[in-house]
């Protein structure tokens, strides 16, 4: 058992422990991602609203520190970011010489991650290790990495992580995780270990054992969240999405309304595609390529070259569909987690849940 | 020998030539300051009235040409610089989409030259403001009011190296969830044409909280009838979306029909 007052306690030893601390930051009226160093820092009284293409934070002020869910960004941005750079060449007379970079691995504690997003970490580390197996940068950034998870106590109308089995609390793939118990008269956090490093940290903290009082506020608030969640999505029909309806009607509705704007894909915490850029100086002595966050919602959008998918409706189908379905068979699993950011942060609404329920609800349409 | 650069590549000769603009995407190009004295290691600008009243004779490798065709002088000048550019790179809103002062393309002529010009009988110029594309063949497009420095400096850099330019797709939104700015329309309710325009500018205006004014143009996929659907979700009226999508682009296919949608 943390006591709020002794929050900085946790962050002082992380710190000490070498980690840059990451987490919720209020930046022009989002909850966004950045460095913290004291719990100060945090986004205090504040709660947010998801609406399909709609968000806003308000104060509420309410007496806790993570009662809001999840923002625009993800965390994926520290474990593969937007852009970096794979390897410089330097030109001298007639020679060429070629400097592989090496990605950033800076020791990281990713502080308030949400039950949905540590799943999304998991499951970027198994896409990542399949292309590069054991060698991945992403598996080289997450070894780097201490995960501390915050169970969600005020889902958002958009979240669906009981659906996907990703939430409200997170089982496992975090270091350390926190249920935030917060009224006017007491405010303290129970914790849970998932690691070896965890327990490391957690041992530092000379914490107070958590009585039962304790324990049974924390699962009261996980349990309240699970009774919050509105949404949710079949996830039977969701696998099955791809081989019952590749030709639904209602394809063509999304692709009229979808902006191919790629947003969707951008917030996506487990979207993984990127595209490399090579850029020359202009006295054409060096040159360097870059890995940047790509979409598959962008016109030349292609392994092959060229524009494989010219109709918006394609594009959308094979965004939502590989999530749903053919990640299954990619994979093994479900690439989705239920965070809800596709549908809050998609300009036109467009909202996965319910167009796989008009979709699946139609099972007797032709195929 | 020794006053070659290091690698032995040849030297491009660019010329800079200005028809209908506001001298803005030209002046990108001169505020690119130390950068341009690398450009000068590997490029001998050979005509740019903007710089420098020196002008040397065509052919040229480069032709940058900004503005757009609005007088039958220009229809004829414009295909005498094609004759002498290996490639012709049409640069910034007015030289790829007519820029705004491709509105008159939609009004009676006689109308804006009466109001605009004391002795109208004076003025001799075509009903259209057209992009370049229209009259000649364009080799590559750099987008923006006026183009981003780094775009023009990058893909000089690329036909120096005598590499295929990489042209930007993709939509404004994708530099701003890159660069983590906030969505001003969804978490503020600004109107944005980020979703429909090209991306290039590393999203300026939203990264000052402001909404995308589509200066870069409509991107390849541009979706304006859903973009026209959004902003009328968001509140606006067809007034407010049409003073929207006519600025910059006007007369780009795909904002003009997120207009005419309304006029149908």
């Amino acid at each position: 058992m943390l006591p709020a007052q002794e929050f900085d306690l946790l962050l002082g030893t992380l710190a000490k422990a070498g980690y840059e601390l990451v987490g919720p930051t209020l930046r022009h009226g989002v909850i966004g991602l950045g460095v913290i160093e004291r719990a100060e820092d945090l986004p205090k009284g504040v709660a947010d609203e998801h609406a399909p293409g709609n968000y806003r934070v308000r104060s509420d002020g309410s007496p806790g520190w993570f009662g809001y869910v999840v923002g625009q960004e993800s965390w994926k941005r520290y474990l593969f970011p937007p852009e970096q750079t794979l390897f410089r060449a330097e030109r001298d007379e007639h020679v060429v010489r070629f400097a592989g970079e090496t990605p950033e691995t800076r020791r990281r504690a990713l502080l308030g991650v949400r039950g949905c997003d540590v799943a999304a970490i998991a499951k970027q580390a198994r896409v990542f290790d399949a292309y590069d197996p054991g060698s991945s940068a992403y598996g080289a950034a997450l070894a780097q990495t201490f995960v501390v998870a915050i169970d969600c106590s005020h889902p958002a109308a958009t979240c669906f992580c009981t659906s996907m089995g990703s939430g409200p609390a997170a089982d496992e793939g975090f270091d350390l995780a926190l249920t935030e118990i917060a009224s006017d008269t007491e405010h303290y956090f129970v914790l849970r270990t998932g690691s070896a490093s965890g327990r490391r940290i957690a041992e530092k903290l000379t914490l107070e054992p958590a009585t039962r009082l304790h324990r049974e506020a924390a699962s009261a608030v996980s349990g309240r969240a699970v009774e919050l969640i509105e949404r949710g999505l079949d996830k039977q029909a969701a696998k099955r999405l791809h081989a019952d309806h590749p030709e639904h009607p209602r394809w063509e509705t999304i692709g009229d309304r979808c902006l191919s704007c790629g947003n969707c894909t951008m917030v996506c915490p487990t979207c993984f595609c990127s595209r490399r850029e090579d850029t020359i100086t202009i006295d054409g002595t060096s040159a360097e390529q870059r890995l940047v966050w790509d979409s598959c919602f962008n016109r030349d959008f292609s392994l092959a070259g060229g524009i494989v998918r010219e109709s918006i409706a394609s594009r959308y189908r094979q965004w939502m569909t590989h999530k749903l379905s053919t990640w299954h068979e990619q994979f093994g699993e479900s690439g989705c987690v239920g965070c809800g950011r596709c549908i809050t942060w998609c300009p036109a609404g467009i909202d996965i849940t319910q167009e796989l329920a008009a979709m699946a609800g139609d099972r007797g349409a032709p195929p | 020998m020794s006053n070659e650069s290091p690698v032995s590549l040849p030297r491009l000769k660019l010329a800079v030539w200005k028809f209908a603009s506001c001298d803005g995407c030209q002046l990108s190009l001169l505020d690119c300051e130390e950068a341009l004295l690398g450009l000068a290691a590997r490029i001998d600008i050979a005509h740019f009235p903007e710089a420098t009243s020196r002008s040397a004779p065509g052919p040229y490798d480069v032709s940058l040409v900004e503005g757009s065709i609005t007088t039958e002088r220009d229809q004829k000048r414009i295909q005498r610089i094609r004759e002498q550019s290996r490639l012709l790179v049409a640069i910034g809103a007015c030289a790829t989409s007519g820029g705004v002062q491709a509105l008159k393309n939609f009004f009676p002529q006689g109308d804006f030259v009466r109001v605009v010009y004391p002795k109208p009988e004076e003025i001799d110029t075509l009903s259209t403001s057209t992009p370049i594309a229209q009259h000649v063949k364009v080799d590559y497009e750099l987008r923006g009011c006026p183009v981003g420095k780094h775009q023009l400096l990058a893909l000089l850099a690329s036909i120096a190296a005598g590499l295929n330019p990489r042209q930007s797709t993709g939509s404004v939104c994708q530099d701003c969830k890159r660069a983590g700015y906030p969505c001003v329309m969804v978490s503020a309710s600004e109107p944005c044409l980020g979703p429909a325009t090209q991306t290039g500018c590393g999203a300026i205006c939203p990264r000052f909280g402001r909404g995308c004014y589509g200066c870069f143009g409509p991107m390849d996929s541009s979706r304006p009838l859903a973009m026209a659907q959004t902003l009328q979700d968001l509140g606006l009226s067809a007034r407010q979306r049409h003073d929207l999508f006519q600025s910059f682009n006007a007369a780009s296919a795909p904002f003009r029909l997120a207009v005419q949608s309304d006029d149908a």
